[in-house]
């Protein structure tokens, strides 16, 4: 367990970064920040008024402190926009962000496991072939871009899915392809490549003569072990995914975190905007945190 | 891939296609019959016809002039940004990895600070920050872009630092200066171009989506912009959005192929 105690140390100075980066943020705007936020129109009272409730009279390090003081007290500000507690307007869209998440990992791994398999078993064949193609056009394509030909698509010629927003299962469908398949195509190359590696195994060999069946070879002692740097992946690709939301979410107006930050960068409602930048980054730093400690935990040779 | 000895057929594929959309970008005015920003209402959301390949805009604009200027943008930005990026990530990982002691461990631990943060959601914030300008774009995606190159530079200098030729340069009174540029960067720079090849494409990505999120530049054709305003048309006219992305996605994806070769001919270790 030392191994995670250490890197439970390391991630304090990560998680620091992370609020000072985000701490700066609201400070990096050009000018006034509170002009920008009010116009130019409003009175030097109303400024006044603003700068102190932001606290933005006061000398930086004081600020930054107050900052940190209040993140602990889990006070992440105001949003002037929804004239509410920033923790619980983006507590009420986080929910949102997971299920589309959970959802596009579900899609992702649901193409890429058999895929990768499959490419592995025929290697060079003709089907492995398209699969290293269809992966490559995978990454290659925008998800801003997959998103709007998917409604084409399934929305206006074939009416099978709604255009955008979440009421329902079928809301879902859409924005979850979209978002998954970029996490598919970079897995389907880990799976296969994984499987490369198991394919040629003792082991294998083993199991094969005893007469266990190719496909009984193949899921259970193959996938099985092959699986673990796919894991791995999947859980350094998470942070990739949630910033893929913040896209997937403004295409298909998904009401999440992701449709939340850029509402807010367009109201320069900056307090919502730092708490949305401020949540996303913790927990991608918090899912690779996992990510490291569950692999140590599954494969002992990583331990020592 | 198939290799027959000499250049494989995707990085061939990959090359053209690159050279094709570099052709187009640098000469869109000469290429285009239209200006990108001439308006035409009477021919607003018209699909592909003789005279506009790609159709026109909501404004009657044609959609293949903006497609073209569009790539001037993209191509600008990505070369700016991985230009800027690396010149920084090399020149901190080759301090880091040479000096060692602090200033190592104080460059690694703001690399460290850095990877643990979602770049494309830093960018977002940063652009919507600053405003939407095509200066404010590259700060914004190089603030994050130089690390991977500092890391990479760094395990370089490391390795090749006590290399014989380097210990001999130094023992002849070479300069810390002069032994890094002339004797180390010429022979630690393979990957760095592999890895430049493929943040090009991650830029570009990266820079449509700031665009299409409404944070690129407001007054030129750029491809993630055209393709926010086709988002907004898919039912009447599915082609604005459709192009600037089908542009995105080659020259990704040729980026990426041209990437792979490299990859393998400069890099025999990593080819699987």
């Amino acid at each position: 367990m030392t191994g995670i105690g250490r890197r439970l140390l390391l991630l304090i100075p990560t998680v620091l970064g992370v609020l000072t980066l985000v701490f700066f943020l609201v400070h990096l705007i050009p000018g006034d920040p509170v002009e920008v936020m009010l116009g130019e129109t409003a009175s030097s009272a109303d400024l006044n008024q603003l700068r102190a409730d932001l606290g933005l009279n006061r000398p930086l390090g004081e600020q930054y402190v107050r900052f940190l003081g209040g993140l602990v007290h889990g006070d992440l500000g105001r949003s002037f926009f929804y004239r509410k507690p920033v923790l619980a307007v983006i507590g009420a869209a986080l929910p949102a962000t997971a299920l589309l998440a959970a959802a596009a990992l579900v899609v992702a791994l649901l193409i890429a496991l058999p895929v990768g398999v499959i490419a592995a078993v025929r290697r060079d064949k003709l089907t492995d072939r398209l699969a290293l193609v269809g992966s490559l056009v995978g990454v290659s394509m925008p998800n801003f871009w997959l998103g709007p030909m998917l409604i084409i698509l399934f929305s206006f010629r074939l009416g099978w899915l709604p255009v955008s927003g979440r009421d329902g299962a079928a809301s879902l469908v859409l924005p979850a392809v979209t978002l998954g398949v970029a996490l598919s195509a970079i897995l389907v190359r880990m799976t296969r490549a994984s499987m490369l590696d198991v394919l040629g195994e003792d082991y294998l060999r083993t199991a094969r003569a005893k007469g266990v069946g190719e496909r009984t070879v193949i899921a259970r002692h193959a996938l099985r072990n092959a699986l673990l740097p796919v894991v791995t992946i999947v859980g350094l690709q998470f942070g990739a995914l949630l910033s893929g939301a913040v896209i997937t979410e403004n295409v298909f107006a998904w009401p999440g975190v992701g449709t939340l930050l850029i509402q807010a960068i367009t109201a320069r409602d900056y307090p919502l905007v730092q708490g949305c930048v401020l949540v996303i980054s913790l927990c991608y730093v918090a899912v690779n945190f996992l990510t490291d400690a569950l692999y140590t935990l599954i494969d002992p040779r990583v331990r020592s | 891939m198939a290799r027959a000895g000499g250049i494989p057929v995707t990085a061939k594929i990959g090359a053209l296609i690159l050279g094709a959309i570099v052709l187009l970008a640098l000469f869109a005015p000469a290429i285009s019959a239209y200006k990108p920003l001439q308006t035409d209402l009477a021919g607003a959301l018209r699909g592909p016809t003789g005279g506009h390949p790609f159709g026109q805009d909501r404004l009657g604009r044609d959609v293949f002039a903006q497609v073209a200027y569009g790539a001037r943008a993209s191509m600008l930005i990505s070369v700016s940004v991985v230009s800027l990026t690396v010149l920084v990530g090399v020149a901190v990982g080759a301090a880091a990895g040479y000096l060692g002691g602090a200033i190592d461990v104080a460059a690694m631990r703001v690399v460290d600070i850095f990877l643990a943060f979602p770049g494309i959601l830093l960018a977002i914030a940063l652009a919507g920050v600053l405003g939407p300008n095509l200066m404010n774009l590259v700060i914004a995606l190089s603030v994050m872009g130089w690390v991977g190159y500092a890391r990479l530079m760094r395990a370089q200098v490391l390795g090749l630092r006590e290399r014989e030729y380097v210990a001999a340069a130094r023992a002849v009174g070479a300069s810390s200066w002069r032994v890094v540029t002339r004797h180390i960067l010429p022979n630690a720079l393979s990957p760095v171009i592999v890895q430049a090849t493929f943040s090009a494409a991650g830029v570009i990505i990266a820079e449509s989506s700031l665009s299409f999120l409404g944070l690129g530049p407001q007054d030129v054709p750029t491809w993630g912009g055209l393709l926010a305003q086709g988002a907004a048309y898919l039912l009447y006219a599915p082609h604005i959005a459709f192009f600037p992305g089908f542009f995105i996605m080659l020259t990704v994806l040729a980026l990426n192929l041209v990437g792979d070769a490299l990859r393998d001919a400069l890099d025999p270790k990593s080819h699987h």
